[in-house]
């Protein structure tokens, strides 16, 4: 079984601080970890391997620094890493990115199945997996919250969609997104983490997965960004106090009101 | 043969089309009359109905494209991406618009991909560019921090998803005329070898969050699972659902299809109660496109407070019990 998973390097978004001139996001001193949402594809990943045995490929696409994801990845017990860095990548939007992953993939050997997180907590679109399905013309299976290896060479997934779960076979290979429900990242080991240290990890450019130049980067890429905002935060809303017994029944009554007002209540 | 027109898909459950169809009208209606372009609808389904594509045109689409074939009868990505490609090659669209459900952000990609089309996320907003036709989609990015406007400027069609309950139905006006137009797919654009196999409906909640119009969320400070029964009464009173923060799903007090936020669901109900929740950003990038915000807190320096369009500054235990109390009253005296 040899399992490809894509991972991102992102920002860590939890304390971002925004540049309230231009809207955009401090850079400096911000860390970069694995994308949160795909270190559960890095453990559906290694579940499956414990199961059925085989090798899983990690592979991003970034800067030269995004390096260090795919090391952690290889830290968790990912098997090998490839980073895809080339001045050709940059600016790409999830097209050319779902683009240049495929065309990495295509050039490893014999892939079973490729798992990638729901979505990345940057650009958070989620389009990236089913677009590396589409280029390679394979199924995908989105949402996936569980897996289970199946008859005929195939594999079971339930899938969480509105109102329930969907129940779908499909053959290998496929695509898969997964979703937190589907297992509980591990840490790194103390092994995995000497592993992580010295193990080479190849570097391909453009050339390496015979990319078209000018399905790349952004010139490759059919949107732009052309302006950034900052959100309305503020809705400036009323304040009310209760933290005595009058103030409770003030704040309770004026709660009443308030969704009487504007009609979030009915009364039967 | 140019691009023209302006597309919605809509979407259908088991037994015809989901509302969310008439939301896309809604949008697809303001962007054709822009531009003077035609609004037509897509239903990709099986046993689909005449009354659904005259429901369509009610609701102001003024042509249908219907696909009709078993092979689309639950959702798999390569029919309905098929079918999708299909239209899209035979007619196609200036504009195609989807819901950003689980079946709009799996095929959309999918045929984007495959079209070279570019495809904008989960879009709050959708304006178009009445000369040009060039669609301006903004999103938020970046976990709610930022809002991003994107353009397409070369590629055809454009292509984006909207969040669900951010624009209201399209109102039914039964004197509205269209056609309606049955399109055959070839069956091997539409083959597969997946198999679907069944559908296990969630019963742990009569509404899912992303569909509730009012949901009382709980945080960190719920502090355990049974402590969301208090919240779960003031939800059934007020006819919603019960959701979550992250903390109060990693603890395992509520299932994750209740978490809120970057990592879970975004919602947009009429009402958002937030109780004993901090607003970290990640919280309110699922809650932006809320219609009202009531936060209950301790803290008066909590960020959801910045968001709310009622703050009550206080203890929920203390709080929550004399609403629930007071609001029962009041509806029985209605
Ligand atoms: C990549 C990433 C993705 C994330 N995704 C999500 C997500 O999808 N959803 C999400 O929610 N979080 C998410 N988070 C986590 C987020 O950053 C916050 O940690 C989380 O939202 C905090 O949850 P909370 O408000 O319940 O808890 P806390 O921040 O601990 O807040 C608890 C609040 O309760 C108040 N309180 C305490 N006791 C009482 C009382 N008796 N009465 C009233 N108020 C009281 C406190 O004043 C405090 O404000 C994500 C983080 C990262 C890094
Ligand atoms: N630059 C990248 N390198 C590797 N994998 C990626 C990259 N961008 C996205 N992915 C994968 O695609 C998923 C969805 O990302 P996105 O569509 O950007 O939200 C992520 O969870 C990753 O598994």
């Amino acid at each position: 079984m040899h399992i490809i998973v894509p991972i991102k390097q992102v920002p860590e978004t939890s304390n971002v601080k925004m540049d309230p001139e231009t809207g955009t996001m401090i850079r400096t001193g911000v860390e970069s970890i694995v994308n949160p949402l795909d270190l559960y594809a890095i453990e559906a990943a290694l579940r499956l391997r414990e199961q059925l045995g085989g090798r899983i490929t990690t592979l991003s696409m970034g800067p030269a620094k995004a390096e260090k994801a795919l090391r952690e990845a290889v830290a968790m017990g990912c098997d090998e890493g490839i980073l895809l860095s080339d001045r050709a990548f940059a600016g790409s939007d999830t097209w050319s990115t779902a683009y240049a992953l495929a065309q990495a993939i295509r050039k490893l050997d014999a892939v079973d199945l490729i798992i990638c997180g729901e979505r990345a907590t940057d650009g958070d679109t989620g389009q990236v997996g089913p677009g590396i399905a589409a280029a390679l013309d394979l199924p995908v299976l989105t949402y996936v919250c569980h897996l289970q290896p199946a008859e005929d060479d195939g594999i079971r997934v339930r899938r969480l969609v509105e109102g329930g779960e969907d129940v779908l076979w499909s053959p290998l290979p496929a695509v898969l997104t997964v979703v937190k429900e589907i297992a509980y990242p591990r840490l790194p080991t103390l092994r995995g983490k000497q592993k992580a240290k010295t193990l080479d990890l190849p570097t391909w450019g453009a050339k390496d997965i015979d990319a078209k130049a000018e399905l790349l980067g952004l010139k490759g890429s059919p949107t732009r960004v052309v302006k950034i905002d900052k959100p309305r935060v503020s809705r400036q809303g009323e304040r009310i106090r209760a933290t005595d017994p009058e103030g409770i029944e003030r704040a309770a009554e004026r709660m009443i009101e308030f969704l009487r007002q504007r009609q979030l209540v009915s009364a039967q | 043969m140019t691009w023209k027109d302006i597309w919605t898909l809509s979407e259908r459950k088991a037994n015809g089309l989901h509302p969310v169809s008439y939301e896309l009208l809604t949008r697809g209606r303001a962007l054709a009359d822009k531009r003077g372009a035609r609004l037509c609808a897509v239903v990709l389904g099986s046993g689909v109905t005449e009354a659904e594509g005259k429901e369509l045109i009610a609701r102001g689409a003024d042509r249908v494209y219907v696909v009709d074939d078993p092979a689309l009868a639950s959702f798999r990505v390569r029919p309905h991406a098929g079918a999708l490609k299909h239209l899209v090659e035979t007619y196609r669209p200036e504009v195609m618009i989807a819901a950003a459900t689980t079946t709009g952000r799996t095929v959309m990609p999918y045929v984007a991909m495959q079209v070279y089309a570019g495809l904008t996320a989960d879009c709050t907003g959708l304006d178009i560019d009445p000369d040009t036709g060039d669609l301006l989609q903004t999103r938020p990015a970046i976990g709610g921090n930022i809002m991003a406007t994107i353009r397409t400027p070369v590629a055809r069609p454009q292509m984006a998803t909207v969040r669900p309950r951010s624009t209201p139905e399209a109102a039914r006006d039964p004197s509205r005329t269209g056609e309606i137009e049955t399109v055959q797919v070839p069956p091997e654009a539409m083959a597969t070898p997946v198999r679907h196999e069944s559908f296990e409906p969630d019963t742990s909640q009569e509404v899912a969050i992303e569909e509730a119009d009012v949901i009382v969320a709980g945080g960190h400070a719920l502090a355990k699972e049974e402590n969301f029964g208090l919240l779960q009464e003031l939800a059934t009173l007020l006819g919603g659902s019960v959701g979550a923060s992250r903390p109060a799903v990693d603890r395992g007090w509520q299932p994750y299809p209740r978490q809120v936020g970057l990592s879970g669901k975004t919602v947009a109900p009429d009402l958002y109660v937030a109780c004993g929740i901090s607003g970290a950003i990640q919280h309110l990038a699922g809650i932006q496109t809320a219609k009202n915000i009531i936060a209950i807190n301790s803290d008066p320096d909590a960020q959801i407070f910045s968001v709310a369009d009622l703050g009550i500054e206080g203890n929920l235990f203390e709080v929550i019990p004399v609403v629930l109390e007071k609001l029962k009253k009041e509806m029985e005296s209605a």
